[in-house]
């Protein structure tokens, strides 16, 4: 009631006495402050068990500090070479090397070293191995003399280059291998032709998710269409028909396609008994390029035609009918009518079937044999198979980048907060 | 489209037709391989196609004895437990932080919302291979690498946004009056938590939940380099299976999972029908 009385430009008081301005953000903050503690621990532990993964493997992908830690000592003396003549390095360089390698066998680290130089000059895992053994019987003088002696490789300048080029606590070399290039003395040049296997993985990566996208948009747009025309029940009983693939586990989806896909299946058997194919020249379906596109096609298929079908849904009936009445034809009113209001559903079912094609692995590792594997398999061969891990992580960020540019694409047509289950 | 009407003219009748059968071939495509393996798996022979018997719809060509196999075989036993192990631990992991955190997210004032919302998401953007790839090095460096918790962890993280996504839904037509009703009537807020708010986003809560579940349970990735032999889950067998020695046991395993993948979906509709009831949302 007092308030009225006082004067315009005092402060507003609550009924506690505080001014309004100053109750009011303090109740901003405490709400601000509650909807964080409720997001704190997922946010934690996402960051824990996630991002800080993630984080670590970007790190990985350029990490090199194993050479600067096992040879410290090579490292400084190094400094003074120049590796651009032909000479060899002088006497304290053997003398480190010796010593840095004597300490590096009792902690077990030189095998690791040489598989780590192994990936950037082939020999250097049978070099480290083998100065490993000798570097127990150097003494005296001369060590230059007697580590040559030992193996004839550190005569070589090129082995001394790469030990110099390798030498910082970061390298380029993973990503320039993933690259398919490689760091010289005189910069980076790519690898010769017949060698370059990543690109083409990475090209093969892309041009297949880019038919399976394609593909799926081909077969999904009519059957989203018919869904979005038919009468709302009819349409519900046939969206189970979409959905129950959706749900089906991805690995049972894959062994339906490796049993109907084999030279022996139920595919072939068929094209066989109706006469297409005769039975001495059944098709190849299966460990190749089209295994995959076929499997995954279908796999990834609910992915266009969901959101394809909520877009349709939109598109009001009357438009067409309105063309119709205005005289076009069944096929100008739908091309020049609904198809272009149908263009972002295309669009966001592609970049999603997109990317999630890109990144697959479980489905070409098992319909895929050679000719039909992605780029992950190769991340997941390094990491299991070669123990290249610094190549691993460096593949895995190019593949991540590509995945988060086409996301970011995604989110500007789509929207995240537009993502809809089911 | 939906209906002729009795003017059309031959070719659009001819059009018409076309385009319901091109439409039944993409039905019968999606549908086929997945219904195929069922017949499949009660054959008798270790083939991996019809056999004469079975086309013949002759008994002798059937038999249950690949699933006897898998209800008897030690190997698919242990999978099948170490996956019923690890998927409710991983679900419930990712329900609670997750259906909390999408409260907190929809409250209307949020510092970093977008920031926040991206991490949060994450999970389900980046491709399966490099997160097992991070969380392979990572975990092995903190010792979660082979364990039980380690794999239950990253399973949880990753079913996480499914949860966020379904309880935001919900949440959006959820009023918030209702929750300043019941504090005015002097529930606190844990009261006002479990008697107003739940009941009423419980739905998307179970089906976060039911994501979450079938998220951690056809995974196959991350426990292939997460998991140690212990932790062999049943995707897991089934890869080995796939990629080795194809046995006729993986039909088998794999009808049962369609099976259980219909219940899922059923369960799913159920509910998505009894939360636009509670919300009032009439079904457009």
């Amino acid at each position: 009631m007092t308030q009225l009385d006082m004067p315009a430009q005092a402060p507003v008081l609550t009924q506690d006495g505080r001014p309004l301005k100053a109750s009011l953000s303090r109740a901003l903050r405490r709400e601000k402050l509650r909807a964080f503690v409720l997001i704190l621990p997922l946010l934690a532990f996402v960051l824990l068990t996630f991002a800080a993964p993630i984080v670590d493997m970007l790190l990985r992908s350029v990490d090199n500090s194993i050479v600067p830690q096992t040879l410290p000592r090579t490292v400084v003396a190094l400094e003074l070479w120049d590796p651009q003549t032909d000479e060899l390095p002088e006497e304290p360089a053997y003398a480190a090397l010796v010593e840095d390698l004597r300490e590096a066998v009792a902690q077990k680290m030189h095998t690791r070293l040489g598989s780590r130089l192994n990936y950037e000059q082939s020999g250097f895992s049978s070099l480290m191995r083998k100065s490993g053994r000798a570097v127990e019987t150097i003494s005296g003088s001369d060590v230059k003399g007697q580590l040559i002696a030992a193996d004839s490789a550190w005569a070589d300048p090129q082995i001394w280059r790469t030990l110099k080029l390798y030498s910082g606590t970061t390298t380029k070399g993973y990503f320039l291998s993933a690259l398919d290039a490689r760091q010289t003395l005189d910069g980076v040049e790519m690898l010769p032709e017949g060698e370059r296997i990543y690109l083409m993985l990475f090209g093969r990566t892309l041009m297949m998710s880019l038919t399976i996208t394609l593909l799926c948009a081909l077969i999904g747009y009519p059957v989203a269409f018919l869904l979005a025309q038919l009468p709302m029940r009819t349409s519900n009983m046939l969206m189970i028909l979409v959905l129950l693939p959706f749900w089906t586990s991805l690995l049972v989806r894959t062994s339906a396609w490796k049993v109907l896909l084999q030279q022996q299946g139920v595919i072939n058997d068929m094209l066989v008994w109706i006469g297409l194919i005769s039975d001495g020249n059944r098709l190849v379906m299966m460990n190749n390029a089209t295994g995959t596109i076929i499997a995954m096609t279908h796999i990834l298929l609910p992915f266009m035609i969901l959101p394809l079908y909520s877009v349709m849904k939109t598109i009001s009936p009357s438009y067409m009918r309105a063309a119709r009445s205005l005289g076009a034809n069944d096929w100008t009113a739908f091309w020049r009518i609904y198809f272009p209001q149908s263009v972002p559903g295309i669009g966001a079912g592609a970049v999603l079937v997109f990317i999630l094609a890109i990144g697959y692995y479980i489905t070409p590792e098992l319909v895929g044999g050679t000719s039909g594997i992605f780029i992950s398999n190769r991340i997941a061969y390094h990491i299991s198979s070669s123990l290249n891990w610094g190549l691993a992580a460096a593949l895995g960020a190019l593949l991540l980048i590509a995945v988060l540019v086409l996301f970011y694409v995604y989110d500007k047509v789509v929207g995240i907060d537009n993502v809809k289950l089911g | 489209m939906s209906s002729l009407p009795s003017y059309a003219s031959p070719l659009q009748r001819t059009w018409h037709y076309t385009f319901r059968i091109i439409c039944g071939l993409i039905f019968f495509f999606l549908v086929f391989p997945i219904l195929v393996i069922i017949p499949l798996s009660f054959n008798a022979q270790d083939f991996f196609t019809f056999t004469p018997e079975m086309l013949a719809l002759d008994p002798a060509g059937y038999s249950t004895k690949h699933y006897v196999d898998f209800f008897t075989n030690p190997d698919w036993q242990k999978a099948l437990k170490n996956s019923f192990m690890i998927a409710p631990t991983a679900t419930l992991l990712a329900t609670v932080l997750g259906t909390l955190a999408a409260i907190g997210l929809s409250q209307p004032h949020v510092p970093f919302r977008s920031v926040i919302m991206a991490i949060l998401i994450s999970p389900m953007i980046v491709p399966l291979i490099i997160a097992a790839a991070g969380m392979y090095f990572f975990y092995s460096r903190i010792g979660l690498q082979g364990t039980y918790w380690g794999v239950v962890m990253a399973h949880a993280v990753l079913g996480t946004p499914f949860v966020i996504i379904t309880v935001t839904a919900t949440l959006v037509g959820f009023d918030n009056s209702l929750v300043r009703a019941a504090a005015s009537m002097g529930a606190g807020p844990i009261t006002t938590f479990f008697k107003v708010q739940m009941p009423l986003i419980l739905p998307g809560v179970v089906s976060g939940a039911l994501f979450a579940f079938i998220t951690s349970f056809d995974e196959v990735v991350v426990v292939l380099f997460l998991g140690s032999a212990s932790q062999k889950t049943l995707p897991w067998q089934m890869f080995i299976g796939l990629r080795e020695q194809i046995s006729p046991t993986i039909l088998a395993v794999a009808s049962i999972m369609v099976v259980l993948s219909v219940v899922l979906l059923t369960v799913l509709e159920l509910l998505r029908r009894r939360s636009e009831r509670l919300r009032g949302v009439t079904p457009a």
